[in-house]
């Protein structure tokens, strides 16, 4: 799109590296080709994917507008860039940011290509990734040799290739930490990526580090590989080495991650990184993309056995001198700072104090503290970057990190300093109180860009931004340090699963209609690395997750015995009685011309209007597939309840009881002939609305479908306490599933 | 001869048009979501609309954006000034002039049209004096001193045309690594159906 396109290449010659130069060159011979026909759509879905080229919401061309379905006629015709997506369709583009690290001149390229390229906002993602979107495919080879000559990479940001190496943002300076692990992580992005041994996955796979165990800033938990830093004494002197932790992933179920050795030297790493990709590569599924990360490989062949085959492998692997030379350094890397530490001041403002409570972090180093930036749902304006820049230069080293959280970290701030850092951050509007607290929400992008989303997660979370900021300062103590994570969908950008309060879009009729709603998901543990995953209790619409907070935070702050975590105080509350708490917000409104219940936040249209009829209001009209999804729904309840009760078989029975139970619900919309026989449920079901590809969702295809086929097959085997757990939350994936396509067949709805 | 050289280094491509409006300081831009909205309906610019990103919560940010395919529309407050945005993204043909007008014409469409809306009251209307013109592209025009002798007259006999005559001021952005700005400043001011008649 831009007319400058063609010129940058030479402008930038001899700025790039001369490998990154290459690539960017190559990829956009690919996108001529594609142009010319001589490429297959699928080939240049993936090309582009694993240059972090991504698809946007509406990029087949088609929108819903609150009327209609509208098309779009775009200049390039019929032109595509993968299946069901036009070439002109604006689309995301993700940068790789390895370990978070950014320096002042990469802000100041970033504000660059944000105004020229993108809507003027960089958006930091829950992996340390930015994102640019609104993005036209003809401008991302320009895009990636500006990064290039920045010395960043889009290589790999999406697609089924390693992501970006995350590590704690802290990493070097944290209190708490082993060693830094930062050369580390920044050792492993360098060795895997393009690494021919990491071309050949099922899916993606994503690494991280931690410098602790205790806090979440790396969240090793939930990654395919996961590495916390650790030592030991050996012959009197102290060794480095890694926890190392694989196949956890959130995801639409979320998986623990298990310990695969306790300790990993240094110089160890990278061959066994190597070793475990070759393991994915050879043994993890390709064609059912539902099962294709290595959690699921590790699942089916258990941790003894995947053990086994990685240390054959690395038993086997050729040499690679690599493997020590990249690690050869660690021990000695060392970020330094600009300006002497110094005494924090004892006055300031009311709002300078504020700030210095929770956007400040005491460093390991006297004298000196981390100022985290908090970034209103990731974004920041190209002016931002810019003033940033200027600060970190002002300030420090240029020691910036982007966080897991969605914000930004400048390292090795003098407390001397701090008055005038906040008054620079304040002049750029970037000093905004309460990092890391309840009011600093975290959020995928959901409908707003992503083709996945199905309720507004940005719309909420900004509303939710909105309330808790208005209250904050009269917010109890105890309710100020919880985290809020929302997802748009069951993928769990949002990291729903790892939040004192979690939700997630899904959608669900009332009086007739479909209505965004968010499934509540409660006692997620945000510290420890992410390591307990919360479970969904109730699915309320939108328009009431505001006070589903309200309560929930109110019922703690009332009720907290000793110092009890959020986490406790759910389960001691229970699910039954958590449920009877927020079960009136879902019903549907008391006045059925309240129309703001079938619209999502910061989005005026309506959900199913157009085929509804407007104020032809169904309310009391409740179909029996109704009635049986909501019976399956309270079914799966009880599961929940029994799996708490350490009742480990009969949460599995009453899970796989549920999904029955909806399947059956759908199957009588064409057939009444159907027994309670689980046989004969499960083939009608097959044979109607899974060949039909009617079960279908629009992205997932037919993942969900097979969760009730895989739990038929093992309905006899005895279950164990993971086995239930997953199988729940397949239950509630199913049961959501159930309700869209529901929805799809009564009022077609394009979201 | 050497005008000809000068105008030559430097293609107004990818021109922005910024009007500052009357109540800069604040404004609660949420009912401009709907007027977007319905735009995407409409599509009344002859401009293919697509999609609405909404930055209402960061501070001094885009504001709320009308995605295009040809050009973004945007109620914008980047520096704490609040004005409707046109940022044209596909290349046009003529002359740095006919894009200029495009641009600005553009913008004051789109500013009539919010004037217009009796949804959005009397919250949005144009100052009548201050536009800010961008060139965003940095390698097209860097914001240097080069580009600004390079595109100073051209500018100026815009402005000399919208102004209808009239005393006006032009001032650059001064930060090298911003894009390059001109602020054209009347000391009349114009609705933006005058501007509109002015540019023909």
């Amino acid at each position: 799109m831009k007319v400058s396109n063609a010129k940058w290449a030479e402008r930038l010659d001899g700025e790039m590296p001369e490998s990154l130069a290459r690539e960017v060159d190559i990829f956009e011979t690919e996108l001529t080709l594609r142009k010319q026909g001589k490429v297959d759509e699928r080939l240049i879905a993936e090309t582009r994917l694993r240059r972090g080229v991504y698809g946007q919401r509406y990029d087949n061309g088609q929108r819903h507008n609150g009327k209609a379905v509208q098309s779009f006629t775009y200049p390039s015709g019929s032109l595509t860039k993968g299946p069901s997506t036009m070439w002109d369709a604006p689309g995301m583009q993700r940068i790789k940011i390895p370990a978070g690290g950014l320096n002042a001149g990469q802000l100041e390229t970033l504000a660059e290509l944000a105004e020229e390229y993108s809507d003027g906002i960089a958006h930091v993602t829950t992996r340390q990734d930015v994102q640019l979107h609104y993005v036209h495919i003809e401008d991302t080879p320009t895009v990636m040799r500006r990064l290039a000559a920045a010395r960043i990479t889009t290589r790999e940001a999406c697609g089924n290739s390693v992501r970006n190496v995350t590590a704690c943002p802290y990493a070097g300076v944290c209190q708490d930490q082993a060693f830094d692990v930062t050369p580390y992580s920044k050792a492993m992005s360098k060795f895997l990526l393009g690494h021919p041994d990491c071309q050949n996955f099922g899916r993606k796979f994503k690494p991280s580090f931690s410098g602790c165990s205790q806090h979440a800033c790396g969240l090793a938990s939930m990654h395919d590989l996961g590495l916390i830093a650790v030592t030991r004494v050996e012959n009197g002197k102290e060794k480095r080495g890694f926890e190392t932790y694989v196949g956890g992933g959130l995801g639409a179920v979320p998986y623990q991650a298990k310990l695969f050795d306790a300790f990993v030297p240094p110089d160890e790493i990278l061959p066994l990184a190597q070793s475990i990709a070759r393991v994915f590569a050879a043994r993890g599924e390709k064609k059912n993309r539902s099962r294709a990360r290595i959690k699921f490989l590790i699942q089916d062949l258990g941790i003894e056995k995947f053990r086994e085959l990685v240390l054959e492998e690395r038993k086997n692997l050729p040499h690679d001198p690599r493997w020590t030379e990249l690690v050869a350094d660690a021990e000695t890397f060392e970020e330094t700072p600009l300006r002497p530490g110094g005494m924090a001041p004892l006055l300031g403002t009311e709002a300078f104090q504020r700030w210095v409570k929770n956007n400040t972090r005491p460093q390991r180093q006297q004298g000196y503290v981390v100022v985290t930036i908090a970034l209103p749902l990731g974004d920041i304006t190209a002016n931002q970057l810019r003033s940033l820049a200027d600060i970190a230069r002002r300030f420090t080293n240029e020691t910036i990190r982007a966080t897991v959280e969605q914000n930004i970290v400048l390292r090795w701030i003098s407390q001397a300093d701090l008055v005038e850092v906040h008054k620079a951050l304040d002049a750029a509007g970037l000093a905004q109180p309460g990092a890391g607290t309840i009011v600093d929400v975290v959020t995928c992008p959901g409908t707003d860009t992503c083709k996945l989303g199905i309720s507004s997660s940005r719309g909420l979370s900004a509303e939710l931004r909105k309330r808790l900021n208005e209250k904050s300062f009269e917010l109890d103590e105890s309710v100020q340090g919880l985290h809020i994570k929302v997802s748009g969908c069951f993928n769990s950008c949002g990291q729903h699963h790892v939040a004192d309060m979690g939700f997630y879009g899904v959608s669900r009729k009332m009086s007739g209609y479909a209505v965004p709603h968010f499934q509540v998901v409660l006692g997620g543990e945000w510290e420890n690395n992410g390591q307990s995953y919360g479970l969904p209790v109730i699915a309320i619409p939108s328009k009431n997750i505001p006070e589903v907070v309200s309560r929930l935070t109110g019922r703690f702050a009332g009720s907290r015995r000793n110092g009890e975590s959020f986490k406790d105080f759910i389960k001691r509350t229970g699910k039954v009685e958590l449920k009877r708490m927020l079960e009136d917000l879902a019903r549907p409104p008391a006045d059925p011309s309240d129309r703001s219940y079938f619209r999502d936040w910061g989005d005026p249209r309506e959900y199913g209007l157009q085929d509804m009829g407007i104020g032809e209001c169904a309310g009391e009209v409740v179909s029996p597939v109704d009635f049986e999804l909501a019976a399956a729904e309270r079914e799966l309840f009880e599961a929940q309840v029994a799996w708490e009760g350490g009742q480990i078989e009969q949460a599995g029975a009453t899970a796989y009881q549920s999904m029955l139970r909806a399947a059956k619900a759908l199957v009588k919309i064409e057939t009444q002939a159907v027994s309670d026989d689980p046989g004969q449920i499960v083939r009608e079901f097959r044979a109607r609305f899974y060949d039909t590809q009617k079960f279908f969702d629009p992205f997932a295809g037919g993942k969900f479908a097979q969760y009730l086929f895989t739990a038929q097959e093992k309905s006899g085997e005895a279950a164990t306490q993971d086995s239930a757990r997953y199988l729940i939350d397949e239950a509630q994936l199913f049961i959501d599933a159930a309700h869209s396509c529901y929805n799809r067949i009564a009022t077609p709805v394009s979201v | 001869m050497g005008n000809h050289v000068i105008q030559q280094q430097i293609q107004m491509q990818h021109v922005n048009v910024k009007l500052i409006l009357q109540n800069h300081a604040a404004s609660d831009l949420e009912p401009l979501i709907p007027v977007f909205h319905e735009w995407i309906q409409d599509q009344p610019s002859g401009e293919l609309l697509l999609d609405i990103a909404d930055y209402r919560h960061v501070p001094a940010g885009p504001g709320v954006v009308l995605i295009g395919h040809e050009g973004d529309y945007s109620v914008d407050n980047t520096d704490d000034r609040l004005g409707v945005r046109y940022n044209r993204k596909a290349a046009l043909e003529g002359s740095n002039e006919d894009r200029l007008k495009q641009a600005a014409r553009a913008a004051l469409h789109a500013c009539r049209r919010l004037e217009e809306d009796p949804r959005l009251g009397l919250e949005l209307r144009f100052g009548g004096q201050e536009i800010e013109i961008f060139i965003n592209d940095r390698l097209l025009a860097p914001n240097s001193d080069a580009t600004r002798d390079a595109a100073d007259p051209e500018i100026r006999a815009f402005a000399q045309k919208l102004f209808r005559g009239n005393d006006y001021s032009v001032t650059y952005e001064s930060d090298r690594r911003k894009l390059f700005k001109a602020v054209l400043k009347s000391a009349k001011p114009f609705s933006a159906a005058e501007l509109l008649e002015s540019l023909g």
